[in-house]
């Protein structure tokens, strides 16, 4: 494999536009792939278009770019036993979460900052705390303001589904190609003990009678969605002992339907969020639990394993949040769009991405060859890029992949406390990442001591740095053809 | 007769102030405030009051 001529590391931190152009002037091209597109075979060109520089609907583009939420739409038609509406604080990370609500033209302002000073900056959606559909007057300013500046951003709402079909063809006429409806059920039995009233046609409904109501209007939304073109995300909530086993079903329905992805999220409970769920001790599932259901729902409606469940103001990578950087005390007030960074940053993934690109298919290649072998769930420390290049006490999620005969699938990824702060390892946090790390066989990262080495060695999980700045998939593939017996080839070339 | 809304509980998720069919509910330095003037408790116009309905916290529009 080859390094990149241009580190995006180099791009996104703190470096001046000039010394960006001065790289990108030198770099050139080595890789035999520039140019070619990091399209995946089974995938049409069109749908391609649509979503590779959308983190969140394709798990490739989600290592290069980035997204933003803005919390402009915090009114809601429904009550969701998971959600507390007045949680709010800033060291919390899960959706619906957010520490300032925005104004559309606050928000305005707030994007246009950011895509000054995120070049990987690609998609703008609203998530949240309320409904983007059901606020809708808010949410169709925030979108009309910010298309006028950034033309090339792309916009994305997230909605419960009730008030959807009221504005599907809006959506479609201010181009929004990215709708995530949050579908739990397709049983209102179910939606009883998930759903304690909607607010539809000026009136509250409880009950059975509301979960009818919201189910089928959510499938006519979705319906409608797929028939204007307009790719849509079921976000799923894993209730377990409530919908666990019920989101088979609901992965059929949306199927059919044709939704474009299904992303099952584990449950966040605890009692400190107020929530139903917290207060009454229903608990998450464990990061197993959710893989198994993941594995059952496989060969389904395609699934979405990279999610973060981020913050409802996130900036940044899926992974990272740079929110804190741009709360409005630190917007000023007047704010003019400057596209030089964003495109130089375009320019350059675009070269290293085909090169990632080939990498893949290579290590592909090789561990479809390993006939037999036992799969291998590795866990990563990546900072983006798609590359191993962030220390073990440094991370804050690990990424991990599964390796066997079938190819090398992103599997899911578990945050984590980071381990090292200040230059020093905490015992009791080494623990808890260990926890976090069950089922993983091996760890790979770019740097990491003998201490913490030997502990994860004594819980079972080998880790090494022998692959660091490495492309993901190659060294996966290095390793399990090592770990599998096999002669390594000069497929890494 | 007229609707109130307990400021400390409030969320300021502003879906009472464009339920509303008087336009009586407005937001005013910190919290949103019904006017008791315009606040008609949604007689003639809907079943329930549209702000107690919607409200995501319970007991939070009350009456007056």
């Amino acid at each position: 494999m080859s390094l990149p001529m241009i580190s995006l590391d180099s791009l996104v931190s703190g470096v001046s536009l000039e010394d960006m152009l001065a790289k990108a002037g030198s770099g050139g091209c080595s890789s035999s792939s520039c140019g070619s597109s990091a399209r995946p075979e089974d995938m049409d060109e069109a749908i391609w278009e649509k979503i590779k520089d959308h983190p969140c609907y394709s798990e490739e583009a989600h290592h290069y770019f980035a997204r933003m939420h803005v919390a402009v739409a915090p009114a809601c038609n429904i009550q969701c036993n998971y959600c507390n509406r007045k949680y709010d604080c800033a060291n919390e990370s899960r959706p619906g979460v957010v520490s300032e609500k925005l104004t559309p033209d606050q928000a305005t302002r707030k994007v246009i900052t950011v895509a000054n000073e995120v070049p990987q900056l690609s998609v703008l959606g609203i998530a949240g705390p309320g409904d983007a559909c059901y606020d809708w007057k808010k949410t169709k300013a925030t979108f009309e303001a910010v298309s006028k500046d950034i033309r090339d951003i792309k916009l994305c709402i997230s909605t419960n589904g009730l008030a959807l079909p009221d504005h599907v063809d809006e959506l479609a006429e201010m181009n929004v190609d990215h709708v995530t409806i949050t579908i739990n059920m397709v049983d209102p039995e179910i939606g009883v003990k998930i759903y304690p009233w909607i607010f539809y046609q000026n009136k509250r409904w409880t009950g059975l009678e509301a979960s009818k109501i919201l189910h089928e209007r959510q499938m006519l939304g979705l319906e409608m969605l797929t028939t204007r073109g307009i790719l849509t995300k079921i976000n799923s909530v894993m209730i377990p002992g409530i919908n666990d086993e019920h989101l088979l079903e609901v992965n059929k329905w949306v199927k059919q339907r044709g939704a474009f992805l299904h992303n099952v999220m584990p449950l966040i409970s605890d009692p400190a969020h107020g929530t139903h769920f917290g207060l009454t001790g229903q608990r998450g599932p464990r990061a197993m639990e959710l893989k198994a259901l993941q594995d059952k729902l496989e060969g389904g409606a395609k699934l979405m394993r990279h999610c973060r469940q981020c913050r409802a103001d996130a900036v940044g990578l899926l992974g990272e949040d740079r929110g804190q950087e741009f709360t409005l005390d630190q917007i000023p007030e007047e704010v003019t769009y400057d596209p030089k960074k964003r495109d130089l940053y375009r320019e350059v993934v675009a070269q290293e991405r085909g090169d990632h690109i080939e990498a893949k298919k290579a290590a592909e290649a090789i561990v479809k060859d390993s006939l037999d072998a036992r799969p291998m769930l590795v866990a990563i420390a990546t900072k983006g890029g798609g590359r191993i290049n962030e220390h073990f006490g440094h991370a804050r999620e690990f990424m991990v992949y599964e390796a066997s005969p079938k190819g090398i699938h992103f599997s899911g990824h578990r945050k984590v406390e980071q381990y090292c702060l200040g230059g020093w390892g905490e015992d009791a946090t080494l623990d808890g990442v260990i926890a976090a790390l069950e089922g993983v066989d091996v760890v790979l990262c770019a740097k990491i001591g003998s201490c913490p080495s030997d502990q994860l060695a004594e819980a079972g999980i080998r880790a090494s740095d022998a692959y660091g700045y490495e492309y993901i998939e190659t060294a996966i593939s290095a390793l399990y053809a090592a770990e599998t017996g096999m002669e390594l080839l000069a497929a890494s070339a | 007769m007229a609707f109130k809304i307990i400021a400390s509980q409030c969320t300021q998720c502003s879906a009472c102030e464009f339920e509303c069919p008087s336009a009586a509910i407005k937001f005013k330095g910190e919290t949103y405030v019904i006017d008791p003037n315009k606040c008609t408790e949604c007689k003639d116009a809907f079943e329930t009051q549209q702000c107690a309905a919607v409200c995501p916290v319970p007991k939070t529009c009350v009456p007056a």
